[in-house]
């Protein structure tokens, strides 16, 4: 290798360490955040799932905590409510996901694309209320409306029609603890596919008009195909964001009535850990569950990553070097 | 099939996309819309489809009135600008797309696309994406898209705007080609007038939402309606200036200034007869540099077109583009004369924007 070869690789080599530091800097930000609010967070509540710390025997000392292995693990799995908390998990995210934060959010996305556009954009509105409105107002409405007799508005009207009243929420709790949630979890996939479908060209669409199709048919061919992306994305942000929720069961129900009738995993992390339900909070062992929530949230990820081949859909970048 | 617009309006709101257009376009006709952007032809062609239903006026499909007929019912072929090929399928299913809804029998399917794939030359690309395809190659499959269910009318929305040059000729030739071929009734909308004159059996010139002309290429040429058809179609343009005819018994005179040009009565009896100014029309190849020329002027300007330069004379105040042989090796600056062919000369009322020879 001549001299001047060698310092032209030289020259590239250091070229192209700038470059890969820039592009570290403009991820730098996102890192941070990541590092202090997620990673060192999990770090902390890892190591309290394998102590006894409860408000008996607080300490803020991290070395004065005792270590008991993995005895809360053991208790956790031997707890007879465990079990049914489990399933109420997954019924929780399966019915909301499926119904309302994909299905139903797709078909209001569809049908409000396809009327005239100003009537469009109210609809949309009208389904962001509940995101917009705070939990606590949201799910007072809620209560307010089902509320027994003579305090619900729903059972005034059951009186003036002399039908018996009943106390809705407490009678079919998972049926609100879904609506509720499916209310607010919708406009999220409803403003991805509304802002995805609008993206598509509009010769496409007059395309497939022509070519023969009729609207629905173009809905299935062109438009559905076309959106796949967003809709997977959907797909899986959604099912990690109902894993980890809970405050509207928390405010709506508390997890009952009756022993867990609606309780869900992360809520239980939060009656162990943080609330003085048995009048002794038990950080500890209210770590134990965050800890295995967060390991099925990352084994979930993973699998849908897989499943639906993100890689394949995501663009390489078009710009090389910095 | 015949096709028949009568008084077709489509309005968006306030805006007017087209008004009161009329069109009577033959079976197997080759028609083209001709107008700047913005004027209305994407909103006819859509109309035509059905896309958009019309505001007001009547089109019908043969003696079928179609105004509220769905555009799968209409049997339309359609290439547009951006050519809209479906990017999650391949070649093969873009086509097949079509013969799909309708239900066509799978083979058929096969048969039918392998065929039209091959008459466009794209028999060896079915497999691919569109993303995996050039410009020319996706025109193309936008074409074959079209043609597979043998349509009753194509529409083609400046199918060769996005093209280069080279390829736009090549594919030029093909779609008159075909549609000659295939004889079905087709409208080609474009705002390039060599595209318009080269394909079309007649033009449909548009402007500001109105029909202008609705001529052959050969008519609207040498006999321009209007003073915006005039402008409008030639290249380079047709040269105008403002001026009193006046003169009697066969023998006129066209004044401007230092301006002075004998006109025969054909040409010069009607401006004559209209008080006041008058715009003159003359086009490039209309007026010759030669020495027994009795207008004289000086080059401005030369422009080299390869061929033929372009040259720029002035003459007093007034500016005449004219076109010559290169071998001349005319420079600006210098002096020369011009002799204008008065025979071809026209004319135009400068209020009403009409012809006062032709109407
Ligand atoms: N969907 C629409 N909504 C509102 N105005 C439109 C729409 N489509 C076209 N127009 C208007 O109608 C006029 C004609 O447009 P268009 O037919 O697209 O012109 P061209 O195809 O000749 O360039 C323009 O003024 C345009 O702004
Ligand atoms: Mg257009």
């Amino acid at each position: 290798m001549s001299q001047q070869a060698e310092k032209r690789e030289a020259r590239s080599s250091r070229n192209a360490l700038r470059s890969y530091l820039g592009a570290y800097g403009f991820m730098a930000p996102a890192g941070v955040l990541v590092v202090v609010f997620f990673l060192i967070p999990v770090a902390i509540i890892l190591y309290l799932s394998v102590t006894n710390l409860a408000s008996s025997n607080f300490t803020s000392n991290l070395a004065a905590m005792e270590y008991i292995g993995l005895r809360n693990y053991e208790t956790l799995l031997n707890d007879q409510f465990a079990r049914k908390i489990f399933f109420n998990t997954i019924f929780y995210v399966l019915f909301t996901l499926s119904i309302f934060n994909v299905s139903l959010a797709l078909i209001v996305s569809l049908l409000t694309t396809h009327i005239d556009r100003g009537a469009g954009f109210v609809f949309r509105a009208l389904w962001i209320l509940p995101r917009i409105t705070s939990p606590v107002v949201y799910i007072l409405i809620w209560k307010r409306m089902m509320a027994e007799a003579p305090f619900g508005i729903l059972n005034q009207f059951n009186n003036w029609l002399g039908m018996p009243t009943y106390n809705y929420i407490a009678t079919n709790p998972w049926v609100f603890v879904v609506v509720v949630n499916g209310f607010i979890g919708l406009s999220f996939g409803m403003i991805i596919f509304t802002s995805a479908i609008e993206s598509i060209p509009k010769d496409l669409l007059n395309a497939s008009l022509v070519d023969g199709s009729s609207k629905l048919q173009r809905i299935r061919y062109v438009i559905l195909p076309l959106i796949r992306w967003p809709l997977l994305f959907v797909f899986t942000y959604q099912t990690l964001s109902l894993l980890t929720s809970f405050v509207e069961i928390q405010l709506l129900t508390d997890g009952g009535p009756g022993l867990y009738r609606t309780e869900v995993w992360s809520l239980t992390a939060y009656h162990r850990a943080l609330s003085n339900y048995f009048g002794n909070a038990q950080w500890g062992y209210g770590s134990a569950f965050a800890v295995l929530l967060v390991l099925i949230g990352v084994v979930l990820a993973v699998i849908y990553m897989r499943v639906f081949r993100f890689d394949e859909l995501v663009a390489e970048p078009r710009v090389e070097t910095l | 099939m015949k096709v028949t617009i009568d008084n077709l309006t489509k309005k968006f709101g306030d805006v007017v996309g087209v008004e009161d257009l009329t069109l009577h376009i033959d079976d197997g006709e080759f028609v083209a819309f001709l107008g700047p952007s913005g004027c209305g032809k994407t909103t006819t062609l859509l109309t035509l489809a059905g896309i958009y239903r019309p505001t007001d006026g009547e089109i019908r499909f043969g003696e079928r009135i179609v105004n509220q007929v769905q555009p799968k019912d209409r049997n339309i072929g359609m290439v547009f600008q951006s050519y809209a090929l479906y990017p999650h399928m391949t070649v093969f299913q873009n086509i097949a797309y079509p013969l799909k809804l309708k239900r066509v029998a799978k083979n058929i399917q096969h048969e039918r696309v392998q065929q039209v794939a091959n008459v466009m030359g794209i028999g060896n690309l079915l497999d691919r994406r569109p993303g995996q395809l050039s410009g020319g190659q996706q025109q193309r499959v936008a074409l074959g898209r079209a043609l597979v269910k043998e349509p009753d009318i194509l529409l083609f929305d400046e199918p060769l705007s996005n093209l280069d040059a080279r390829l736009r000729l090549t594919m030029r030739g093909e779609i008159k080609h075909l549609q000659k071929d295939l004889g079905i009734t087709s409208i080609y909308v474009t705002h390039d007038q060599v595209e318009a004159m080269t394909m079309a059996d007649r033009i449909a010139v548009m402007n500001g939402g109105h029909l202008q002309a609705f001529d052959s290429p050969d008519e609207l040429y040498s006999r321009p309606k209007t003073l915006f058809v005039a402008g409008f179609v030639g290249n380079p343009p047709m040269n105008f200036v403002s001026v009193d005819v006046s003169g009697s018994n066969g023998s006129y005179i066209a004044e401007a200034d230092s301006l002075r040009l004998e006109v025969g009565q054909e040409r010069g009896g009607p401006p004559a007869g209209y008080d006041g100014a008058v715009v003159m029309g003359i086009r490039p190849e209309d007026i010759q540099i030669s020495e027994n020329g009795n207008v004289s002027g000086e080059i401005f300007i030369v422009e080299p077109l390869g061929r033929e330069d372009l040259i720029d004379v002035r003459v007093g105040p007034h500016s005449f583009l004219l076109l010559e042989n290169t071998e001349s090796q005319r420079q600006s600056g210098e002096r020369v004369n011009l002799k204008f062919d008065m025979q071809k000369a026209q004319f135009f009322d400068p209020q009403t924007e009409k012809s006062l020879l032709w109407q």
